[in-house]
């Protein structure tokens, strides 16, 4: 009962979605459940859970970040960009300090969010909405819109996509390993319990003592940061950066998963347990449906279908009035 | 028309709401609807207007059994439930207020702005509110006074309604709004209305109702012509106990202040008060007091940080201290409840333990690791010590009544052991039982060497509590009188036209 309760009725529900999801595509193809798929899974999800449980983090403080495949690209680019000048011009430069540039321009990018969103009282959506835009065109300046370096050759490089650790791929590890401090901090520090009041209710937060814009411009920098180690993934995985690699649907993907994962838009509410089991779930549709040959074109619309579902069953069980006006 | 209840029961586990209550509401006349937070008053309501269903028993208009589903139902027919603060969208006009929902139906789908206009014109006429209500004032500008007033418009044009149910109206009203308002309930009772008036304001009641219906956990304890019974026979019907003893105040709390002035303020200036200074002692416990707007929660909430300083000085057990931030008054040993408990304090969808640690979580922490066992013992300590009647220390806050709510907003300021505690109307909307319980707390932390402000509107209350009165008019103190020169009459005078002691 008390094992129960601590998963919860959200994460128990997308628990039995995704053995019902691998259960029906199992049935269809036995390939589906072999090793190999299962590591492709784990592969093509991970991009996807590394936004998604960072922007679980916002979403809690009552924010949100669709900024964030544009922060992708960015530090991909410098990243890249970094690796080939300390290289001869295109490859075979220094790997680390293109993975440090890369943090360092995606914690730049996270902390102005921040800064926007606290200091010029500008709305979480529309000020990343702006940042979206504005973050992808200048990765698409400084690259001239072209895909940039050369990173095949490169042994981290190739040890994080393609290495694996205990069977498990690199790449993954590291998602594990993020998620996991993720919700470490979330759950059982002081920082983490402020960041819940935060997203409960502000004010009292602020009253409670909470230094709320700390809070905030650090949680945005976080994102910056995840997105930035996504951003060199995913250069490192097609072996050069791409200006709008991260946002040509990957952003989105990250925030439906969050909120199939339990996350409340008003903040205060989710998990990272329930943000990974939705990237999962999100992650073996898609991949079944590939794998049955379904139009790629339907997994969208599965994909928002689940969403709106979701959503759905969450009003019916908290009991929330989806409106309430007079008449 | 005569609304009538019969045999009512409904029971949220683990709680009987409602307890086999039957109950008349005859046309012509107000009854009022009287009971501890928690007593069934509220479910009451809330089945008449359709929003429960009830276990069993029947809701009977005209002896006919009513099927009520929805709020919509009991619209229907013709009850209307006017809430504390009822939906007005803010961009459009009164008019359009009035009429939301039913504009197309009269004017087709093109919009009527004059005709509806002169309609609603016409209806305040009739209803002698035009010198209140302006029918082109848009929503956002108009005051709670003002809102009630759209909604029993509402009430009264667009669907001809015969029962009409306050649900607390006078909690956000000014005194003359209030007098308006009961002109107006008046009016609707020699029109031949039903009403039903949900209050805890005991003289109000007596003011306007013609019966009195009191409910105890669930039960109704009795119905009474108003003429017949008093306010002391009413509380002990309420809580079933007398309670002659519910001021720990008066001349029977000791006097234990101290001669070591604690909180020191000297001419401190805001945007809302001005040169405001006063002191108060360990052990004392210093009432604001003051009309709405006097600028007293102002006061407190640049005490505590949340409103910024212009000039002055705030100095703690002597030592000057700058604040600018809530945790810089924290740091300094300000402690502040304030006055809206549900949107300024209570974390409602978290835990009694969650609300009660987030004082101290920087004190319970290892490295930073916040200690499960250590906060699960202070969270426990406070719910016992305060006696907070909750399920356990894992329940959602928003499940407690609000005198619970505000014991665990009192438990988690008493964790972080603040020299200063300042409380801004401590028992708004806290039923009976529970004041005298909080006056208890506020006693005891006064005796445990707490220096203690308290801003209160409720004149008993401030003389109950207090070891000295600060009023303040203006934004600016007008005056303090000590226990022993402390009326109501000297602080109204005080309060209204100002002056020296």
């Amino acid at each position: 009962m008390t094992l129960l309760r601590r998963i919860g009725a959200q994460n128990l529900s997308l628990l039995g979605a995704l053995v019902a999801v691998l259960a029906l595509f199992g049935y269809l193809n036995p390939d589906y459940l072999s090793w190999s798929n299962v590591r492709v899974i784990g592969n093509t999800v991970t991009m996807a859970g590394l936004l998604a449980v960072a922007q679980t983090a916002v979403i809690i403080c009552g924010g949100i970040d669709i900024s964030v495949g544009s922060q992708v690209g960015l530090a991909a680019i410098v990243g890249a960009m970094t690796f080939a000048k300390t290289g001869d011009g295109l490859a075979n430069g220094s790997a680390v300090a293109a993975i440090v540039v890369a943090i360092a321009v995606g914690a730049g990018c996270g902390l102005l969010n921040g800064a926007i969103i606290v200091y010029g009282r500008v709305n979480a959506i529309i000020a990343t909405l702006a940042m979206l835009a504005a973050y992808k065109g200048i990765a698409q300046l400084i690259s001239g819109g072209q895909a940039v370096g050369y990173l095949q050759g490169d042994d981290l490089f190739i040890f994080i996509v393609r290495g694996s650790v205990i069977g498990i791929s690199t790449m993954v590890w590291i998602m594990l390993v993020i998620a996991l401090a993720i919700h470490v901090l979330l759950k059982m520090t002081d920082i983490g319990r402020n960041i819940y009041a935060l997203g409960g209710n502000a004010t009292a937060a602020r009253l409670a003592g909470i230094n709320i814009n700390k809070y905030l411009l650090a949680v945005y920098a976080m994102v910056g940061v995840v997105a930035a180690i996504t951003g060199i993934i995913l250069a490192a995985r097609s072996g050069s950066a791409h200006p709008t690699a991260g946002s040509e649907g990957l952003e989105l993907k990250a925030i439906t998963a969050a909120f199939l994962g339990g996350c409340a838009i008003a903040g205060g509410r989710g998990g990272i347990g329930g943000t990974l089991l939705a990237v999962l779930l999100l992650g073996a549709l898609e991949n079944g449906l590939t794998v049955e040959g379904v139009n790629p074109f339907w997994q969208n619309v599965a994909q928002g279908a689940l969403l709106v579902a979701a959503v759905v069953i969450q009003q019916r069980r908290t009991g929330d009035r989806p409106v309430g006006l007079p008449a | 028309m005569r609304l009538e209840v019969r045999h009512i029961s409904k029971r949220f586990p683990p709680v009987q709401a409602l307890d086999d209550v039957s109950l008349e509401f005859p046309a012509g006349s107000v009854t009022a609807l009287l009971g501890e937070n928690g007593a069934g008053k509220s479910t009451l309501v809330r089945i008449i207007n359709g929003e429960h269903p009830p276990d069993t028993g029947r809701v009977l208009l005209d002896g006919q059994p009513l099927a009520l589903h929805s709020p919509a139902d009991a619209r229907r027919a013709g009850i209307r439930v006017i809430p504390q603060e009822p939906e007005i969208v803010p961009y459009v006009s009164v008019a359009e207020n009035v009429y939301i929902g039913a504009l197309s139906r009269r004017f087709g789908r093109v919009f009527d702005r004059a005709g509806l206009r002169r309609r609603v014109g016409e209806d305040l006429a009739r209803l002698g509110f035009s010198r209140i209500l302006d029918p082109d004032t848009p929503g956002r500008d108009l005051t709670a006074a003002q809102r009630q007033l759209v909604e029993i418009m509402r009430a009264l044009t667009t669907k001809a309604s015969t029962v009409i149910a306050f649900d607390e109206p006078t909690s956000s009203l000014s005194e003359q709004e209030v007098e308006a308002l009961f002109d107006l309930i008046r009016r609707l009772r020699a029109d031949g209305l039903a009403i039903i008036y949900v209050s805890h304001r005991l003289g109000e009641i007596f003011r306007i109702a013609d019966r009195v219906a009191v409910l105890r956990d669930g039960s109704l304890v009795g119905v009474a012509p108003a003429a017949e019974t008093d306010e002391a026979r009413v509380v002990r019907m309420m809580v079933g106990r007398d309670l002659s003893a519910m001021f720990v105040g008066g001349s029977r709390r000791p006097h234990v202040a101290g001669e070591r002035v604690v909180l020191s303020v000297s001419g401190l200036t805001t945007d809302a008060v001005t040169g405001v200074s006063l002191e108060v002692r360990a052990g004392e416990v210093v009432a604001l007091a003051g009309l709405v707007g006097a600028g007293r929660s102002e006061l407190c909430r640049a005490l505590a940080g949340d409103l910024p300083i212009r000039s002055g000085t705030i100095a703690i057990d002597g030592v000057v201290t700058r604040i600018r931030h809530p945790w810089e008054a924290i740091d300094a040993g300000i402690a502040y409840a304030p006055e809206e408990r549900k949107a300024q304090a209570l974390l409602l969808s978290r835990t009694v333990r969650d609300n009660i640690v987030i004082s101290v979580l920087d004190r319970l922490r290892r490295f930073r690791f916040v200690r499960g066992a250590a906060e699960r013992e202070v969270a426990a300590g406070y719910v016992e010590r305060l006696r907070i009647r909750t399920p356990s220390i894992e329940h959602e806050v928003r499940k407690l009544s609000g005198g619970n709510q505000q014991k665990v907003v009192l438990a988690r300021w008493l964790a972080r052991r603040p020299k200063v505690l300042i409380l801004d109307e401590p028992t708004r909307g806290i039923d009976v039982g529970a004041k005298a319980e909080i006056y208890q707390i506020i006693a005891d932390l006064a005796q445990s060497g707490i220096a203690i402000l308290v801003v209160s509107s409720e004149l008993p209350e401030v003389l109950g509590l207090a070891d000295r009165v600060v009023v303040m008019r203006g934004g600016r103190v007008a005056g303090s009188l000590d226990r022993g020169s402390a009326t109501e009459e000297a602080i109204l005078e005080l309060a209204l036209s100002g002056g020296n002691t």
